[in-house]
């Protein structure tokens, strides 16, 4: 174990991050995760909901900084040259060249990709024996760095009906750190997506701290179990949250007895409180909107989680769950973002983010 | 017909909607399957209570190297856009779970030391719950990408039935997968600002795939009133309105069926069917193909 921590020299200056999911969604992931804006005092916050971003609603972002995201390449047939052979779409395993005949007296056809069944593979470029086909980047979404009135946010927008959202999600997550590191800020504050797939994978590798917002019912509690599982799998250190606790006591209580079974700590129960949609249509985090209610269960939630950041901090050398941590990144290695190279106003990633070791 | 329940915004009520509404097209005798296609988080099962009849473990192709044929020449990293395999040094290694199985690297490779073997990525579960089909997938813990155990799922649909497809939330390629070739996408909505933010994106989507939709509000009354208006000024149809209502929620947070006990529920999923009986698929193709020339 020594060996590995010697590959970590800087690691009391690395930025946590604390990741907000929840496996079903609509939990209250993003309206929790902007009151910790408010109470943190200083973070970079991160939007890694690319595909449903919500947060922006809340805390209002000034875009300074806007690049467009180039997550993979895409076929397109040049008609000029094809000859029609049908190579392309007998090669494709996604069903994404399709014959449109010329009329119904012809067997002339023309062969066209369609751009939402394509994965960009390249199978038909390559193989195309008339090389009719460009396999070109295609932009795929936009992100931006913004500021807020709580600090600065990295933020994204999948382009429609788009993929590599996994990859944009590393880019934004990759990005918020760069910036925390710049400024010497220590947090990271990050809003997951639902469930337990691509995005949710590159949201959560190495980082500090997850914490599961869920709510009493018994999809709430099937899927934070899964969400749980996949945390664990990863060696992340996990909390639970539980949101909304009083509309079903019991299932709540079950939802905790359930937590601690697979040995993961609580930080706090939430009431239910109509002011969160009116917060939200007031365009605030509710901790802004009122000081009682719910605003009252989510500073005390604040509270642990921020001492248990404070106390993971304080341990050096890392907790060994960080440790496992990485070996889950090297997996993820094909998945890094490349730092932003067009960009003159800001210095490219360093190479000691931990995602470039191993 | 394949009727697809998506949504933007996670926890709308997708499936509160796609069970109740499978389970009251089945009771009035027409042969119905809900679908779970929420392979990442399936909640249907748990308000359906299904007896499974058949599972079995479904996989994806993934590349397996020969390395007594192999001649190190490192075509297959190159062609896979993916970094699922790539050749370092005298060594080839295999990363499966960034594979997207598109079969380049084997086709790429001359002394054919590259094969496809079968990687399980979940399970496929088919059962009854009453007069109901059920159907579902439930994808492996730390399973990067579900699109091909979905279209497995949607494999297992009935053609000339109907068939409910409870969606993944958001708007990226598990969604994608799950409404494609849906004759009718159903975007379930909260009236909030983030159920707008997000509708409006997944609107986008369904257009950009020219897909019929249309909208149910779920929990009218919350928020405030930019959701229908702003269907109105697009044109689109609003099927259905859910009012905000206690005992629906508790009867999900037990895993009830809200048309079991909560009779204007009922009647309002009633309605939401003879809706969708007297939708016209063509008139509503004609609208897309005038947004989308």
């Amino acid at each position: 174990m020594s060996a590995f921590l010697t590959l970590r020299p800087n690691v009391d200056r690395q930025p946590q991050e604390l990741v907000v999911i929840s496996g079903k969604g609509g939990t209250g992931k993003t309206s929790i995760l902007a009151c910790f804006a408010a109470l943190s005092g200083v973070a970079v916050l991160a939007d890694c909901d690319v595909d449903a971003a919500d947060l922006h609603l809340l805390l209002e972002p000034q875009v300074i900084h806007r690049e467009s995201f180039t997550g993979g390449k895409r076929a397109r047939i040049r008609l000029a040259r094809c000859s029609a052979c049908g190579t392309c779409q007998e090669l494709c395993r996604f069903e994404a060249i399709h014959a449109i005949a010329h009329g119904p007296n012809t067997i002339k056809k023309t062969l066209r990709v369609d751009p939402i069944a394509c994965e960009g593979c390249g199978v038909c470029a390559w193989f195309c024996p008339e090389q009719a086909i460009d396999f070109r980047p295609a932009a795929n979404g936009e992100w931006y760095i913004s500021a807020t009135r709580f600090g600065p946010m990295v933020h994204a927008k999948l382009g429609v009906a788009e993929e590599n959202s996994g990859k944009l999600v590393s880019m934004v997550r990759a990005n918020a750190k760069r910036i925390a590191e710049e400024h010497g800020v220590r947090l990271v504050l990050i809003d997951g997506s639902p469930g337990i797939g691509c995005p949710v994978i590159a949201s959560i590798t190495g980082a500090s701290l997850v914490l599961v917002v869920t709510e009493p019912t018994l999809s709430g509690l099937h899927d934070m179990e899964r969400v749980i599982l996949l945390t664990q799998q990863f060696g992340i250190s996990t909390m639970v949250c539980v949101n909304k606790w009083d509309l079903n006591p019991e299932i709540s209580r079950t939802i905790e007895a359930t937590a601690q079974h697979l040995g993961v700590a609580l930080a706090g129960k939430v009431r239910y409180d109509r002011a969160v949609t009116e917060a939200q249509v007031n365009r605030k985090t509710v901790v802004e909107y009122q000081h009682e209610g719910c605003s009252a269960d989510i500073r005390i939630v604040w509270d642990q989680v921020k001492a248990y950041l404070e106390a993971q901090s304080s341990l050096e050398p890392p907790a060994p769950n960080s440790l496992i941590s990485d070996s889950g990144n090297r997996r993820w290695r094909g998945d890094q973002p490349q730092p932003a190279k067009s960009d003159r106003t800001l210095p490219t990633l360093p190479r000691a983010s931990q995602e470039n070791k191993g | 017909m394949k009727l697809a329940i998506a949504s933007g915004k996670g926890g709308t009520g997708k499936t509160t909607i796609s069970t109740n509404l499978a389970w009251v097209a089945a009771q009035s005798g027409r042969n119905v399957s809900y679908v779970d296609c929420d392979v990442e988080e399936p909640n249907g099962h748990l308000f359906l209570n299904p007896e499974i009849t058949t599972s079995r473990s479904v996989g994806r192709l993934h590349p397996k190297v020969d390395l007594e044929k192999c001649t190190r020449c490192g075509l297959c990293g190159e062609i896979c856009q993916y970094s699922a395999i790539v050749r370092i040094g005298q060594q080839v290694l295999v990363y499966p779970e960034l594979c997207h199985s598109c079969n380049g690297c084997t086709l790429v490779c001359r002394p054919a030391a590259i094969t496809q073997e079968l990687r399980s990525t979940g399970v496929l579960e088919v059962g009854t719950s009453g007069p109901l089909r059920f159907v579902r997938g439930l994808l492996n813990i730390g399973e990067a990408m579900s699109a091909s155990l979905i279209r497995q799922v949607k494999g297992e649909m009935i053609p000339a039935e109907l068939s409910v497809l409870d969606c993944p939330p958001g708007t990226s390629c598990p969604v994608i997968e799950s409404v494609r070739q849906a004759d009718l996408v159903l975007l379930v909505t909260e009236p909030t600002p983030f159920g707008l933010n997000d509708l409006k994106l997944a609107i986008d989507m369904v257009r950009a795939m020219r897909l019929p939709l249309a909208v149910v509000i779920n929990r009218a009354g919350v928020g405030d009133k930019q959701t229908q208006m702003h269907c109105e000024r697009e044109g689109i149809e609003l099927m259905a309105e859910f009012p905000e209502d206690r005992r629906v929620a508790e009867a999900y947070s037990r895993g009830a069926l809200a048309s079991e006990s909560v009779p204007e529920y009922r009647d309002r999923v009633e309605k939401l069917l003879a809706r969708l009986d007297n939708f016209n698929p063509v008139k509503l193709q004609t609208q897309i193909q005038e947004l989308n020339p």
